[in-house]
Formats: structure tokens, C-alpha cells, sequence
């Protein structure tokens, strides 16, 4: 199955084609077993090692990672770092050849400046996966977020999944664009003019202020965490207004499907962009998507060192 | 020293004169213009082939010096000028100090006078460039400052900005306007459009700089104030110095090369050597600066060359300093983009690179023109020779060009700066 991917690196969506979105998302589902046997480890990348590398506060998606590297029996390094490494001086690219210089095998990193991953997969030999970068992309978010639209759906052509929060300044919506217009679904995107980036309608999506609109035919709601700062920035007049004109609630959602799926990247801001019922409610598939990303990290690792692997075959047969 | 060049075609368009000639220089001075000169002494320039233009001005340059010397010194941004074919070029005063002070101008002068080249300095529009108190603009002349202006700092507060235009035309002064308005930036790193969507970069809109350019214009009006915008960026603001222009309003503009000949989609790799400020924008504005130049609603070409070390471009895009040198390029640019794609006549490069700057800054006689009687300031152009831009040719002591790579048609192959013949390339 391998055999088909062909990148070594994972940095966004927007590069890829369907057919490897396909890829992943399949790969993923093969290897969502593992996570339900009582002895929950496979020996597949035993030997390798993985470094985790996060210039940014991050909980769930560095666990995430973690844990899909051990199910996989992959050593695993945490580097975490508040700030790019320039603060201290030393330039990315020097911390992360530090890193490779102990024969590390792939690189996992979040970085809080866009095409921090771009530029330095470019200029190393080895694997590296963007998990987060600046307001750029999040692949891996996006990917677990269509297969568990996938995975509740049956398929993402045609699918209609509306985003609704602080677009402009989302990786995960930013990548979510990109892998679901690949994939058929039709996007909408939903807030304040404040919080829509600039002509944004030229990625293929829709974008609209008006809530009841943006749901009303969706098959699904993603919703994106509001940051409290941005209040100060006049992105919005207040916490309040944003609630009452785009929170997700039991009154709004009698504008939508009766089986509309409710997903949140997290961490939620419970009562914010999303009331606590709806929240707990058969609706949301926001735990579903944690367990997911597991079996779809898991599966961004064995394509990439399965491209590794060959690479090496073939290095070893020439020398 | 003594030279002779020889049927060079001589192209000076405030004397109007287009036509093969020989060029006699004694002792650094022009002395004759003519047909068939035979020379007594001294070398005999073959200039068969070759095109001989007015020393170019440049009105906008980074020399880094004092503060900044890993970046640039004077001599290493004289040097790489008179490669480019530049005799003079105006330094901005955002030094370390700032060049708010005689003491600034007079160790720039001094260090100028290393080597063959004119530095007209411009000095700090605000004590500090903190826009809040007025520079000592009448102290900052008598030391031998060019023009005003605060550069990558606009000045927000329109009041002190209408203080500084009338106090700064009281000495008939030129202001120089970096046109951004910082908080409408928003903190932003590339163009805002379609690319910063796509990229996931923070986009600095164009009204940014059209606001700003506005006021600027409105207070220029007011004021009396000769108001020079430099590095148009974009269609709005070619628009608006269009229409002050109309009104007979004291303004003049220049575009650099890499705003009249690349757009923001080369930010596509995060490549930092195309990080500017003002940033590179779309096609629609490109071509609204190729027309303003065309049009003469931009009357000069300035490179704004702003080097930075190749550690401190390493750095992500969002962190690393803006800008791009230009000295060695912008005459293969010109007439890359310009002048063999039809845009300029080589008398209208000729215009954009040398008679309007001198005009602007109302330098004496024998700048932006071949004189007899004047020093010798010229530069010897091929305008046919093909060559590649790279890195490791570069004599300013960076090299963060966004022309890397490209292949320019059109070369200054010698200058001659202040009486003296600086390269020679052929």
C-alpha cells in the first residue's frame, strides 16, 4: 500500500493530491484496530526514531503524536521550546541539525511561524511533519477531521461542512480548506468580516457573516476556538456578541440538519462558540475526533518511513 | 587623469543629445563633446557599441552605516554602487544613532570621500526617528543633509508632520515619505490578498500605504512642502500622486525595480529575499507602476537597497528583517523590464535613473547630464549583454537580492565618478 506515497515529507495539504488524502485517510482506518487490542502496540517502526519538536504550547496534538509513535514502537524524543529558537539565538534549521546529528529518523514540529516546516524540509534529508505552523496549516487536524466525517458520513464528496470562528487566524481551517475542496465536500465559512481572510472566496470556499445561512444545509459544523485576545485587537466588540450572534447552541441548531455533525478541534471555550448541552450532545463527535487522530498520525508515520524505507533499499544497493 | 572615449552613442536628454560622439575628460573635467576628438594624451576608452549615460542617482539607500556594519559600511554600499553604474546616492538616516545629528552627517561625508562616489545624506525628519519632537533640520542642512524623513517610521501624528513639511520648506528642503500607516499594517508580513490567504502569512493591505500617501499629499498642499513618496508599491497610490500631480501639488515619486517587475506570488517558498517593506503586490499593481512610470506620475527609479545578513534572512519570514539590496541590479532591471520590453525609450531610463533624481534634489550642474565644463560622472552601459545574477558576485556585503537566479539584459560595463575612472569591465 505504501508503495503509492511518494512524499517525504507531510507540510500541508495544499500541495497533495486527492489520490493521497485517499491514501492516508485508508491507511488510517487499516491501522484503527490496533488502538482496540488489549497488548496495543505494532512492531512496525521498531528502531526508528521519532523527535518531537514543539516551539509552541501545544497538549493534545504533542499526545497525539506521542502515542501514535509508541503504538508504532517508535523511540520517541520531546524537544519543547516556548518561541522560536531565533530568540535564543540559534537559527531552526541549526537546532534542528543538532537533532538529526543523533540520527533521528523523522521530525514531528510545531512552529509558531508559517512555512517554518517548508523551508526545513527543504534542506534536510529527513521526514518532517508539519504539526502546526503559524496561522498556516495543520494537516493532521484536517486529516483526522475528514476521516471522522468519513467515518460518519461514508464519504466527503458533496459533504457540506460549514467552519464557523476565527477563520483568519486558523491552521486547522486553513488546511481543512485545502483537503476537503480536494476531496469533493463544499466548504462554507462563517463569522465576522473581522475574522475572514482576505478574498478568501479564491480557494474555492463560501464565506458569509450569517450563521443561519452558513448551517442551514450543512451535513457539518466545525467549529474554531475563539482566543479571548482578540477582543483587545477590535476583532469583535465583546465575548458576549460574539456568543449571541455565533455560538452553536439548542436554539440555533433548529436551523440545521437533524443529523448535522458538531466538531471542535479544541480545546472548546464551553458557553463561548459552543453551549455545554450541544456539547454533550449525540451531535458532537469531538471525542471521536481525538481518537481518530491517533490512527491517522499513526498512518502519517508508517507512509512516510515506508518512503524511508526504500530510500534506503535503494542507497544500499548502489553503494 | 586623462581619458578619451570613443564613439560611444551619448545619451543625455536635458541637453538633448543622442548621437555617437567622442567625450574628452582632462583632470576629471569633461572638456570637449564632439565628433572625431584626437587625443594628445591619457587613455582611449573604446566606447564603439557601448552607450554613455549621466552617472546615475540613486534616492534611496541603505548604507547601514553607523550601527549596522555586519549589514553594510559606506565603502562596501559605495563600492557595489559604482558597480551598478551609480555615481550619488541619498542614505537613509535610519542608522545607529540616527542620523539626527551634524555629528551623523559628517562622519557619512567624510567616509564618502574614500572612495569616488556622492553621498547626499538624508537626515532624521523627528529626533531619534520617534516621532514626537522635530529634528534640528536647520543645523542638519548647514552640515550637509539632502533631505528629511523619519524612512520605515511614518510620521502618524499629523500635526507634527504639518510642522515638519512647513519647517522643512522654510529651508527648501526635500521630505521623504516612506507612506505606511503602521497600525493599518496590522502587523502584517507580506501583501494582503489572495497570496496571504493562501500562504497563511499576516497580509499588510495596500490602503496602508494609499492612506498614508494621501495625507502626506493633502499636507504637501497645505504646506508647501516639496514631498517626495518613495517605493510606490501600489495602483492606489499611483493614482493618488496622478491626481495631486494634476493639481499642481509639490509631489514626486519613485518605484524600485523589484516593485515594477516582481509580484507577491514569489512568496510562495517563504523565501525571505522577497520580504520588503513595502511588500511586493499583485500583477494588477505592477502594471499601474510600470504605467505611472511610463506616464511620468513616477518620476524616478530608487532601489531602496536595504541589506541584511545572511544569518538574519536564515531566520523564519514572519522574524527576519525586510528588505533587498539592489545597487548591482536595478540598471539590468530597467533595462530588462523597461526598456527592451518597450515600457522607456533609453533617454526615459535615462530620465528615471539620473536626471530626475537630480532634479529632485536639485543637485547642481553635471549631475542627471554630460556637461562640458562639469566633473566627470558617467557610466558606460551595454545595453545587449546577457548576464546571470548570482550570489557569490555581489560587492555590498550582503547579498539578499530577489533577482538571484535571473538572467538580465543590459550591464553599466565602467563608471566614472568624480573625475575617475572607478571599473571597467571589458
Amino acid at each position: 500500500m505504501s508503495i503509492l506515497w511518494k512524499r517525504k515529507d507531510l507540510v500541508g495539504l495544499k500541495d497533495l493530491e486527492a489520490e493521497e488524502i485517499q491514501l492516508v485517510l485508508d491507511t488510517a482506518k487499516s491501522l484503527q484496530e490496533i488502538s482496540l487490542r488489549p497488548v496495543k502496540k505494532v512492531p512496525t517502526l521498531r528502531g526508528r526514531t521519532v523527535a518531537n519538536l514543539f516551539f509552541e504550547p501545544s497538549t493534545r496534538t504533542r499526545v497525539s503524536f506521542e502515542l501514535a509513535e509508541k503504538r508504532l514502537s517508535a523511540d520517541a524524543i520531546n524537544f519543547t521550546s516556548a518561541g522560536s529558537s531565533t530568540v535564543k539565538g540559534e537559527t531552526l534549521k541549526d537546532t534542528v541539525r543538532n537533532i538529526e546529528s543523533l540520527k533521528v529518523d523523522l521530525i514531528v514540529m510545531r512552529h509558531p511561524a508559517s512555512g517554518a516546516p517548508h523551508r526545513l524540509a527543504e534542506s534536510l534529508p529527513i521526514s518532517v511533519v508539519n504539526a502546526g505552523d503559524g496561522i498556516n496549516e495543520h494537516p493532521t487536524q484536517a486529516l483526522l477531521d475528514m476521516f471522522t466525517i468519513r467515518e460518519k458520513k461514508g464519504h466527503l464528496a458533496g459533504i457540506k461542512v460549514a467552519f464557523v470562528g476565527d477563520i483568519v487566524h486558523s491552521r486547522v481551517a486553513r488546511s481543512n480548506i485545502w483537503g476537503l475542496t480536494k476531496m469533493g465536500a463544499e466548504v462554507t465559512l462563517c463569522a465576522p468580516k473581522t475574522l475572514l481572510p482576505a478574498q478568501v472566496e479564491a480557494l474555492g470556499v463560501r464565506a458569509t457573516s450569517n450563521l443561519e445561512e452558513a448551517i442551514h444545509e450543512a451535513d457539518v459544523i466545525n467549529l474554531l476556538r475563539i482566543q479571548m485576545e482578540r477582543q483587545s485587537e477590535s476583532y469583535f466588540p465583546s465575548i458576549r456578541e460574539y456568543a449571541n450572534n455565533y455560538q452553536i447552541n439548542r436554539d440555533v441548531l433548529k436551523h440545521a440538519k437533524p443529523d448535522v455533525l458538531i466538531m471542535h478541534p479544541g480545546p472548546v471555550n464551553r458557553g463561548i462558540e459552543l453551549s455545554s448541552d450541544v456539547m454533550d450532545s449525540p451531535y458532537s463527535v469531538i471525542l471521536d475526533q481525538v481518537t481518530n487522530g491517533l490512527a491517522v498520525r499513526m498512518a502519517v508515520l508508517y507512509l512516510l518511513s515506508g518512503v524511508r524505507n526504500r530510500a534506503a533499499k535503494k542507497a544500499s544497493v548502489h553503494s | 587623469m586623462n581619458w578619451l572615449i570613443k564613439k560611444a552613442h551619448v545619451v543625455d536628454p536635458k541637453n538633448k543629445v543622442d548621437a555617437t560622439l567622442d567625450v574628452a575628460i582632462k583632470n576629471g573635467i569633461i572638456r570637449e563633446l564632439r565628433k572625431d576628438i584626437e587625443t594628445p594624451n591619457g587613455e582611449t576608452i573604446d566606447g564603439n557599441g557601448l552607450y554613455l549615460f549621466p552617472g546615475l542617482i540613486d534616492l534611496h539607500v541603505h548604507f547601514r552605516e553607523p550601527g549596522f556594519e555586519q549589514k553594510e559600511s559606506i565603502l562596501s554600499g559605495s563600492r557595489a554602487a559604482l558597480k551598478g553604474g551609480f555615481v550619488a546616492a541619498v542614505t537613509m538616516p535610519n542608522t545607529q544613532p540616527p542620523c539626527d545629528h551634524q555629528s551623523v552627517i559628517d562622519n557619512i561625508i567624510r567616509k564618502a570621500n574614500e572612495v569616488p562616489f556622492y553621498l547626499f545624506p538624508a537626515a532624521t525628519l523627528t529626533k531619534g526617528r520617534e516621532g514626537k519632537e522635530l529634528s534640528e533640520m536647520a543645523d542638519l542642512k548647514k552640515a550637509g543633509a539632502w533631505a528629511v524623513t523619519d524612512d520605515g517610521t511614518w510620521v502618524s501624528d499629523a500635526l507634527l508632520m504639518r510642522r515638519a513639511m512647513e519647517y522643512a520648506s522654510m529651508l527648501d528642503l526635500l521630505v521623504i515619505s516612506h507612506a505606511e500607516d503602521h497600525r493599518l499594517a496590522g502587523g502584517g508580513v507580506m501583501n494582503e490578498g489572495v497570496m496571504s490567504t493562501r500562504l497563511g502569512l499576516k497580509g499588510i493591505p495596500a490602503a496602508s500605504e494609499v492612506v498614508a500617501v494621501s495625507r502626506d499629499v493633502i499636507l504637501a498642499e497645505l504646506t508647501g512642502a516639496r514631498l517626495h513618496v518613495t517605493h510606490v508599491s501600489a495602483k492606489g497610490t499611483v493614482e493618488q500622486i496622478r491626481l495631486a500631480k494634476q493639481k499642481k501639488i509639490s509631489v514626486t515619486a519613485d518605484a524600485t525595480p523589484h516593485h515594477f517587475s516582481l509580484t507577491d506570488e514569489l512568496c510562495a517558498a517563504y523565501d525571505t529575499n522577497f520580504k520588503m517593506m513595502p511588500p511586493l503586490r499583485t500583477e494588477e499593481d505592477r502594471l499601474a507602476i510600470c504605467e505611472g512610470i511610463k506616464d511620468g506620475t513616477i518620476d524616478a527609479i530608487a532601489t531602496d537597497h536595504a541589506p541584511h545578513t545572511a544569518e538574519e534572512k536564515m531566520a523564519e519570514f514572519q522574524d527576519a528583517p525586510p528588505g533587498v539590496i539592489g545597487l548591482e541590479t536595478a540598471l539590468g532591471v530597467t533595462l530588462t523590464e523597461l526598456y527592451h520590453k518597450g515600457v522607456l525609450s533609453l533617454s526615459q531610463v535615462v530620465n528615471k535613473l539620473s536626471r530626475e533624481p537630480a532634479k529632485i534634489l536639485k543637485l547642481p550642474s553635471g549631475f542627471g547630464e554630460i556637461r562640458v565644463g562639469t566633473e566627470a560622472n558617467l557610466v558606460l552601459v551595454d545595453v545587449h549583454e546577457e548576464w546571470t545574477v548570482k550570489k557569490e558576485d555581489f560587492v555590498s556585503k550582503s547579498n539578499n537580492s530577489c533577482f538571484i537566479g535571473k538572467t538580465l539584459k543590459g550591464k553599466a560595463v565602467a563608471t566614472i565618478s568624480r573625475g575617475t575612472l572607478w571599473q571597467k569591465q571589458f
